[in-house]
């Protein structure tokens, strides 16, 4: 039977691993492979690396990280950040990640997708969805929220948006829901649970947790593939043993 | 020993060459008919389309080289995928050493395409390949289309349908999943295919 996956995020910048509360205010939390290497151990599925300092300055991943993190870590990862042509893709790709996710740039030019799809499979091309609800109760995009002072509102509905790169070739997504992010109040299911009912790929949900029946809900609500989260791992809050343990007995499918 | 990964456009190769490394044997990268005969074992990986991948290996004039090895061959996701007769992805005629057609998952309500994530491997013919797997034990697996299950399944795994997880005809194996993301359960198969 296919497993939940718990997907430990590291925010990079500038070649360490930083997080911020609502994407502000970033404090360097560790160093990237010593990190990769200790939730490998503690049994995460799978990594998701962000440059967040990468998109908005159009500079591009590093690659230096991304193959010393290849050569160590025995689970998928995932690079995301300044990957804006196919050219950027397969560097990321041939130094070993996995997977490839892309946000702003798709906003930009959303026939990115398809070109990264053709050259590589849908399936390693994952696009990561900022959305936070509006006044009007909608929710919408965000662009370039990796710096605040660039940050964009777009008039683009995120449901229409995750509609749209599904049919451009994304092979996942995933749904950052800035609204919960950073404040541990739990995930965003009711926004979830919109987007699964019309994502046909998998749907990996981000921003909000803060204890493990956080998780719990969001898997049993929402019915997300996987469960993305950062700080209350790396602060040690929530250890990634101990929360599959409680997964399991809740009857929830995990990697032990 | 001398272990050499064919070089069929996969993104992957170099996860499974560390993965090798991890394992204390350096594979060495190559499209060279020779190098490739030469070698005690072939590994051929794979990440991307059906199409793409042969057309690479037919330009390196290395169809009918594979199609010939006697050496224990191992594909690797789409290399697994290359190994078979016909591939229903752009109906792509592959290798046609193990006797299957490559399928797309068919779309149903809560079935997600791509199957991506960690799934349980069943062992269903007992083989050196698959020694040492416990109930249980799972591999990542990250794809759109399978192999069928048939006399060639070593192991099975489910997604919608049961599909094969592992295979082999004779000297031709594959893994659908990636050992080399798998952790330690891939690091075992891996070891497994080295000793053969």
């Amino acid at each position: 039977m296919l497993s939940r996956r718990i997907v430990p995020c590291l925010d990079v910048r500038d070649g360490q691993v930083v997080k911020g509360v609502r994407f502000r205010d970033h404090v360097v939390v560790g160093e990237i492979v010593e990190l990769a290497l200790r939730y490998r151990d503690e049994g995460a599925d799978e990594l998701v690396f962000y440059d967040i300092t990468a998109s908005p300055e159009g500079r591009r991943v590093d690659r230096d990280w991304v193959e010393r993190v290849a050569r160590e870590i025995d689970i998928p990862f995932c690079v995301a950040g300044g990957i804006r042509s196919v050219n950027d893709a397969r560097d990321v790709l041939h130094a070993g990640a996995d997977k490839i996710s892309i946000n702003s740039p798709a906003l930009e030019r959303p026939a990115l997708v398809s070109e990264i799809a053709d050259a590589f499979g849908v399936q390693c091309v994952v696009v990561g969805v900022d959305s936070l609800r509006d006044e009007d109760g909608e929710w919408r995009v965000r662009q370039y929220t990796g710096d605040p002072s660039r940050t964009r509102a777009l008039r683009k509905g995120t449901l229409e948006w995750i509609e749209e790169v599904q049919a451009l070739g994304a092979g996942e997504i995933v749904l950052n829901c800035m609204g919960t992010d950073g404040v541990r109040r739990g995930y965003d299911i009711e926004q979830l649970k919109a987007a699964r009912a019309i994502s046909h790929v998998p749907l990996v949900a981000s921003g909000g947790a803060g204890t493990p029946m956080h998780f719990a809900d969001v898997f049993k609500q929402a019915d997300v593939d996987a469960a993305l989260a950062a700080s209350v791992f790396h602060t040690g809050d929530i250890g990634i043993p101990a929360l599959k343990r409680e997964l399991r007995t809740q009857g929830i499918e995990v990697r032990l | 020993m001398s272990v050499v990964l064919v070089d069929a456009g996969g993104t992957n190769i170099g996860s499974v060459r560390y993965a090798l490394q991890r394992l204390g044997t350096d594979a060495e990268l190559t499209s060279d008919a020779a190098r490739i005969r030469a070698a005690s074992h072939v590994i051929l990986p794979g990440v991307g389309a059906a199409a793409p991948g042969m057309r690479m290996l037919r330009e390196a004039g290395l169809v009918e080289v594979l199609r010939g090895l006697k050496q224990p061959v191992l594909g690797v996701c789409l290399g697994m995928q290359l190994l078979c007769e016909r591939s229903e992805e752009s109906d792509t005629e592959c290798l046609g050493v193990i006797p299957a057609t490559v399928t797309r998952f068919a779309g149903a309500p809560g079935l997600r395409v791509p199957h991506m994530g960690w799934n349980t491997l069943q062992v269903t013919v007992p083989h050196c390949l698959t020694a040492g797997l416990r109930e249980g034990d799972t591999a990542y697996f990250v794809h759109s289309f399978a192999v069928p299950t048939g006399d060639y399944t070593l192991a099975a795994s489910e997604h919608g349908t049961p599909f094969s997880a592992v295979v082999a005809s004779g000297n031709f194996m594959g893994m659908q999943f990636h050992p080399e993301r798998s952790a330690g359960v891939g690091a075992q198969l891996l070891r497994n295919f080295l000793a053969l």
